[in-house]
């Protein structure tokens, strides 16, 4: 407790003090956060694990891995969640690299392009892949002509994720690139290195930690994505259905526990998530060093 | 170096990870013996149920062992997603409209009605209530739903076969009373203000009445009804109404996605099957009164209320269900009339 207090009076000056406000303030304040965090985020959390292993341990087990079909809906999300996020590196670094390095006509309207999938429903991205590779939209007939099916099969599931969480990565990057700033890199070009041996060698070194930042929190959405996964997927079991399509399909055939073991599952997923995550954030923000 | 292997081995699951979820997207010639029907929502476990006996059924005869890949959700999204390429076999749609939809989009041959006895119809159904248990508000018969403080749940019109059902089955029944359209219309109006939430689908809806605890009278599936309340454990109960809709909900193969796929034998064999006593039994356990009347008079204890004769037709409110969909739930008919004018 001391300790965190002589930390606290280290920050730097414009955060006031918390000690000068009253103690009710203060006091209510807290309260009111326990409080909010307690009930909107603790009591679910360790609600879905208590529903999960409400009927013991055995039958968690045999929930999660007696079913086919629970079965094949792990296996999808942990296929089609890194390669969505594998889609959005590559873009993701490209279009970070392309706006924080360069000025040209255009570049306001491309970040706000990358923001899009924030502010799009996931169900209305879910219904664009639809009109595009269905069978009554543009390219749908013609790729089923020639053998190809996207949408209602699994294609449409990496097309849709990688679209609801595009934004992650290069949205990490773009700050961080800006904050290094180009000299490093210019160096390198004119020590006579190539554009691969510059971007290897000096930008990947320099942006690694932000890089697996945004990776880690576009997994945590791809891997939990309903939305437009639900409209593309035609739901069918066993063959498109992702973790969070089969939480909900079980929870509504009244097997409860089984959906629940399913969700904590989801949910540890996330909490694993989360702890890499603030392992990262050290890295990935480095902020003024302090004194010892 | 344990980096790079590390790097490597993540490489190489997530370029395999690409490589099988691409290759998903292939349509392979498959061998015909996967069938895939998509249905309505509250038909789960019927359906689980008659896959069962009817792949034992049909190995038994041909020696041919299928595979039924299902897929549930409400009726008139799951007829968008067959129009827009979902490689259904079978539907099996809550509602004749959405049945005739895919007709009309070519998939399935002008002639379906005809093809199967009862005019494709295996089972026929209706509208109940389900309400919390000892009927605290009193319900019994459709004009106790809009009393002062009910609230009502039941599915969106504009998604679910149920919705359209529940509208049906109230502006029918509020119809025969009065014999007037404008009463009728009110009747309806007034419903919708009772209504708390509108899920897109019947099983959404049912969670939300029997999970989630919401509403005092939940308009369902007489089918939907009894599974409710069966889960309930003795917090809800059914109410019958004296008089409900006749529900149809068709059967049909989708001729072109069978054609195609080679399984039109395996999927008319599906839909016959439907009809035999064993199958119109499994109907009947599940609540959907069974076409063959012998079937019904054997099952009669699964039904204890609204008698046949008590269920009014579609002609009683238009000339047909195609007519009624696009006079109340088209875009700008009457439902939507009366959601965008809340007096």
């Amino acid at each position: 407790m001391a300790d965190a207090i002589e930390k606290e009076t280290q920050t730097p000056a414009p955060f006031r003090r918390s000690r000068e406000d009253h103690w009710l303030v203060r006091g209510g304040l807290t309260l009111a956060t326990l409080a909010i965090i307690g009930l909107l985020i603790v009591v679910p959390v360790v609600n879905v694990f208590s529903q999960a292993f409400s009927k013991g341990l055995a039958t968690y087990w045999h929930s999660l891995t007696g079913d086919a079909d629970t079965r094949h809906a792990i296996l999808l999300t942990v296929t089609v969640a890194p390669v969505a996020v594998a889609l959005n590196l590559v873009f993701g670094v490209a279009a970070a690299w392309c706006i924080a390095r360069f000025q040209f006509r255009g570049r306001t309207l491309l970040i706000t392009l990358i923001d899009l999938p924030f502010s799009v429903s996931p169900v209305v991205a879910g219904l664009v892949f639809v009109l595009l590779f269905g069978a009554q939209g543009y390219f749908g007939p013609w790729l089923r002509e020639h053998g190809y099916q996207v949408i209602f099969a699994t294609p449409a599931l990496v097309l849709a994720t990688a679209f609801v969480t595009f934004p992650f990565v290069a949205r990490e990057l773009i700050p961080v690139l800006e904050a290094i700033g180009p000299d490093e890199e210019l160096a390198a070009r004119s020590l006579g290195a190539s554009g691969w041996q510059m971007f290897w060698k000096i930008t990947l070194p320099n942006i690694k930690w932000g890089v697996l930042y945004g990776v880690i929190l576009c997994n945590a959405r791809a891997m939990g994505e309903f939305g437009a996964i639900y409209v593309v997927s035609g739901r069918i079991t066993g063959q498109t259905d992702t973790v969070p399509l089969r939480v909900e399909k079980l929870f509504q055939d009244y097997n409860t526990p089984a959906s629940f073991a399913l969700a904590s599952l989801l949910t540890l997923l996330a909490l694993v998530t989360l702890f890499v995550k603030v392992g990262i954030e050290r890295h990935a923000r480095p902020r003024p060093a302090k004194k010892e | 170096m344990l980096g790079k292997i590390l790097g490597s081995l993540i490489a190489v699951y997530v370029l395999g990870s690409a490589i099988w979820l691409a290759a998903g997207g292939i349509v392979r010639e498959k061998a015909p013996t996967e069938l895939m029907n998509v249905a309505c929502d509250p038909s789960r476990e019927l359906w689980r149920d008659v896959n069962e006996k009817f792949i034992a059924d049909y190995e038994a005869q041909t020696g041919i062992k299928l595979t039924i890949k299902m897929s549930h959700g409400g009726s008139a999204s799951q007829a968008r997603s067959v129009i827009d390429g979902l490689e259904a076999d079978i539907v099996t749609l809550g509602l004749w409209s959405d049945t005739s939809a895919v007709s009309k989009r070519g998939l399935i041959d002008d002639d379906w009605v005809e093809r199967l006895p009862h005019r494709s119809l295996p089972y026929y159904s209706t509208i109940v209530f389900v309400v919390r248990k000892g009927n605290p508000k009193n319900i019994r018969a459709w004009a106790d739903i809009v009393q002062p403080g009910v609230e009502v749940i039941t599915p969106n019109p504009k998604t679910s076969g149920n919705g359209k059902l529940s509208f049906l089955a109230a502006w029918g029944a509020e119809l025969r009373r009065t014999k007037s359209e404008p009463a009728a219309l009110a009747f309806v109006k007034e419903m919708y203000k009772h209504v708390k939430v509108m899920d897109s689908g019947a099983r959404g809806a049912t969670t939300t009445f029997a999970q989630r605890g919401i509403g005092h009278v939940h308009l369902t599936w007489e089918n939907e009804a009894f599974l409710e309340v069966q889960e309930a454990g003795g917090a809800l109960e059914i109410v019958y109404p004296s008089l409900s809709i006749r529900a149809e909900p068709p059967v049909a193969v989708v001729d072109v996605n069978a054609r195609r796929k080679g399984t039109k034998p395996a999927a008319d064999a599906y839909m016959k099957f439907l009809y035999t006593d064993k199958a119109q039994d499994i109907v009947a356990k599940h609540h959907y009164r069974p076409s063959d009347p012998k079937a019904f008079a054997r099952n009669r204890q699964y039904f204890p209320g609204l008698p046949n004769e008590n269920l009014f037709p579609i002609t009683e409110i238009a000339p047909d269900w195609d007519t009624a969909n696009e006079r109340f739930f088209a875009e700008g008919g009457v439902f939507d009339q009366i959601m965008s004018r809340p007096k």
